[in-house]
């Protein structure tokens, strides 16, 4: 099976469930809760359990803890008087290592963290306490950093979808969040616990009516409105990552398995199992990041995170360097095409359209990882367009073409008519061509060449 | 003998410094760089070296509170801290005592001032490393108890207002438990200037050709309250601190400088400005305020 996310979670992070439960409702509630979630966690098949932690603040870029057995006896800075907890986990090292390369991929800076005595957070020694305390499933874990905005978050997002998809595992993504998070600031005692204010609990309470009905993207992007309104917690970022990781749409079952006060913090715990019956309605009001480029310039009034992805290398006025405005944006940190001497060098080309990104013929998997089916005849006519735009962006031609190497990600299928299609353009011109299987893409397409042509 | 305050002194807590100055409590070794502020605390040290005192007591912003303000009150703890952002540069090794007593009197003295206040009794609690990283630099013997207390941050919910009012209040209460415990304190305000830090790293992280304030109106901002400093407009430097807080993301924010000045009943002597420099964008300053040297002039 192709690898994503099979399941997504928001869960608080606050210790009250897992070391006092036991001095009030709503506490027990929410223990009882993670208690129901575990045992059904322990049906779901998947490889690994992915959290995102609003407690796990980082300044330089992403961090990804990739130690295979963190070890210590943790202590909350706030909540010390509740006790210890002492924790050994187990995380998965090569993934996280894999995702930090899939986020590095996607313009972010990006590290694993693998140190005894690293501080994990509170957020998730609890969340993996709770949800998967024999360790059945190793675990990933990936920091909030304290700047990112909404569009480097969807890209963190995007690059977990990425990992997990070249890895081809199953993971059950988990948001450790609280919904608001205004904490009662006098001492209250647990039985009076209640959210601290009645507006947080309502905006609390249509986060979790949209979350009921499987409308993470529209939440998603609520979330700003939500955390100007309710205090967020940490600007709900764990939504934009959880939308982005799943596929940023809304074809969820939802189900909110829970929801009570923890010191004044709304705290949910929220099941979404991706549905296609589920509401599919979308209203996109923000735009959407794939690649990430930098800190925005604010007060030099440029926007450096962008819907188009700008590999930051168009900063740099290197030579022989071709971008083509007919041709798909890359997706990573690279032109179309480079000239060197008399070359010039293609960047892998695909199917998709320049400015929709569309894909002719279909995406050969859906937004989960499902395989659909595709035309690859249309796919092959795209990327055979999509490479004369670059030539012709850099003042040459189809005709011009010397090299040609071919990537095929199901050569019994798809040979013979991509065959045929080249066959039409390329029969006069006489490159040589060499075609090879791979297992994937980078996005959902079929093929891709990789061109070597005469300038012009 | 009624207790007194020693010296009072902005300490940031960046632990770049302590990396660079390859101490051997830490685990990374580096090639030096940020010297300019290493320098400015190596000049503290030898202002304090002449000083009689029995314990320091600091306020750091990496243990945050929402709930009131914690005191430390096991009376030892050791252990290895490593600084959650910057793993690669901070693993150290620490062993510390605390001073109980006078904890429990700030504790005390903060209740009665109407403030929550909790003492910190697990013994399982990890010390943060912005306490450990300004002690160190100040006073690497690590011969005197500490008091450390927490940087509560309710104040997000209301104001930028209502917090300075809130430390100002949590400073009288420490003055008066130091004067009533008779203990001769060193207060360490462990906050930086202005607060925008770089988000990348350069690959040799002392590379100091990267380094620089992050921006002009965070340097500009630095300078003004720097220089309020020197002049001893302690009371100006409170009135301009809200704008300061928002227009450079100063770490002020988190209450440990207007807590030290609080607790130093605003001296309008001037401090001494012991170094200045940035780390990885953030504006951090070594300053002093000593009261035996309360008539002083400003530097030409």
């Amino acid at each position: 099976m192709s690898g994503g996310v099979v399941r997504g979670l928001i869960v608080p992070g606050k210790p009250h469930p897992l070391l006092a439960a036991d001095r009030c409702a709503p506490w027990a509630a929410l223990r009882a809760s993670f208690d129901r979630l575990r045992d059904e966690l322990a049906q779901v098949e998947a490889d690994v359990l992915l959290l995102y932690s609003t407690q796990w603040l980082s300044v330089i870029g992403h961090q990804v803890q990739a130690d295979p057995g963190p070890e210590w006896v943790h202590v909350d800075p706030e909540w010390h008087e509740f006790g210890s907890i002492p924790y050994r986990l187990r995380m998965d090292a090569d993934f996280a290592t894999a995702y930090r390369d899939a986020a590095t991929a996607r313009g972010l800076h990006a590290r694993t963290v693998a140190y005894r005595g690293f501080p994990v957070d509170t957020g998730t020694v609890v969340a993996l306490q709770l949800l998967d305390p024999e360790r059945r499933l190793p675990a990933c874990v990936v920091s909030c950093n304290m700047y990112a905005d909404r569009g480097e978050t969807l890209v963190l997002g995007k690059a977990a979808a990425d990992a997990l998809r070249a890895q081809g595992k199953r993971a059950v993504a988990v948001a450790v969040t609280s919904l608001s998070n205004r904490y009662h600031v006098d001492v209250v005692a647990p039985e009076d616990d209640r959210i601290s204010s009645l507006k947080d609990d309502e905006w609390n309470r249509k986060l979790l009516e949209l979350l009921g009905e499987g409308r993470l993207e529209d939440c998603s992007q609520l979330a700003r409105e939500f955390s100007a309104q309710a205090n967020g917690d940490q600007k709900m970022k764990a939504l934009w990552w959880l939308a982005a990781a799943m596929g940023q749409h809304n074809r969820y079952t939802g189900r909110v398995l829970d929801y009570q006060p923890v010191y004044g913090t709304g705290a949910a715990i929220v099941d979404l199992v991706p549905s296609a019956g589920a509401a599919g309605a979308l209203e996109y009001d923000e735009e959407d990041t794939d690649y990430y480029v930098g800190d925005r310039e604010v007060l030099a009034g440029g926007a450096a995170t962008t819907t188009a992805p700008v590999p930051a290398a168009c900063a740099v006025a290197a030579p022989g360097v071709v971008r083509a405005s007919g041709a798909p944006e890359p997706v990573g940190a690279y032109p179309h095409a480079r000239r060197v001497g008399d070359l010039l060098f293609l960047s892998g080309v695909g199917p998709r359209q320049a400015g929709s990104d569309a894909i002719p013929g279909g995406p050969v998997r859906g937004p989960d990882g499902e395989a659909r089916d595709y035309d690859v005849r249309a796919q092959t006519e795209a990327v055979i367009a999509n490479v004369e735009a670059v030539l012709e962006a850099a003042g040459s031609s189809l005709a011009k073409v010397i090299d040609v190497t071919v990537f095929l990600i199901d050569m019994d299928r798809d040979f013979e008519t991509f065959n045929a299609v080249y066959r039409e353009h390329f029969e006069t011109v006489q490159a040589s061509r060499t075609t090879i299987a791979i297992d994937a893409l980078p996005t959902p397409i079929a093929v891709e060449f990789k061109v070597v042509a005469a300038a012009g | 003998m009624s207790g007194r305050i020693v010296s009072g002194v902005l300490a940031p807590h960046p632990p770049h410094l302590v990396y660079a100055e390859n101490p051997p409590q830490n685990e990374p070794r580096s090639e030096g760089g940020w010297e300019e502020l290493r320098w400015g605390y190596e000049r503290l040290r030898r202002n304090l070296a002449r000083k009689e005192f029995d314990v320091i007591v600091v306020h750091s912003p990496h243990w945050k509170t929402v709930v009131g303000h914690h005191f430390l009150g096991v009376p030892e703890f050791s252990g290895l801290s490593v600084d959650p952002v910057f793993p690669n540069l901070f693993r150290y090794r620490y062993d510390l005592q605390v001073d109980v007593e006078l904890a429990e009197a700030m504790h005390d003295a903060a209740r009665d001032a109407g403030l929550v206040a909790k003492m910190m009794r697990n013994p399982d609690f990890r010390v943060d490393y912005g306490t450990l990283t300004a002690c160190h630099l100040a006073h690497p013997a690590w011969d005197k108890p500490i008091v450390a207390v927490s940087s509560n941050s309710d104040y997000h919910y209301f104001s930028d207002d209502y917090g300075q009012e809130q430390m100002l209040a949590l400073g009288r209460a420490t003055r008066h438990a130091i004067e009533a415990t008779g203990r001769r304190a060193l207060l360490l305000a462990s906050n930086s200037l202005s607060h925008r830090h770089f988000t990348v790293e350069p690959a040799v992280p002392e590379d100091m050709s990267h380094e620089h304030v992050y921006s002009h109106n965070g340097y500009l901002w630095d300078m003004r309250v720097l220089q309020m400093m020197r002049e001893g407009r302690t009371r100006d430097l409170l009135e301009a601190m809200p704008d300061f807080i928002d227009q450079s993301v100063s770490e002020a924010r988190e209450g440990c400088l207007t807590w030290m000045l609080g607790a130093m009943d605003f001296p309008d002597y001037p401090a001494e400005v012991h170094a200045y420099g940035s780390v990885i964008g953030t504006g951090n300053a070594v300053v002093e305020w000593d009261p035996e040297r309360a008539c002083g002039e400003v530097p030409a």
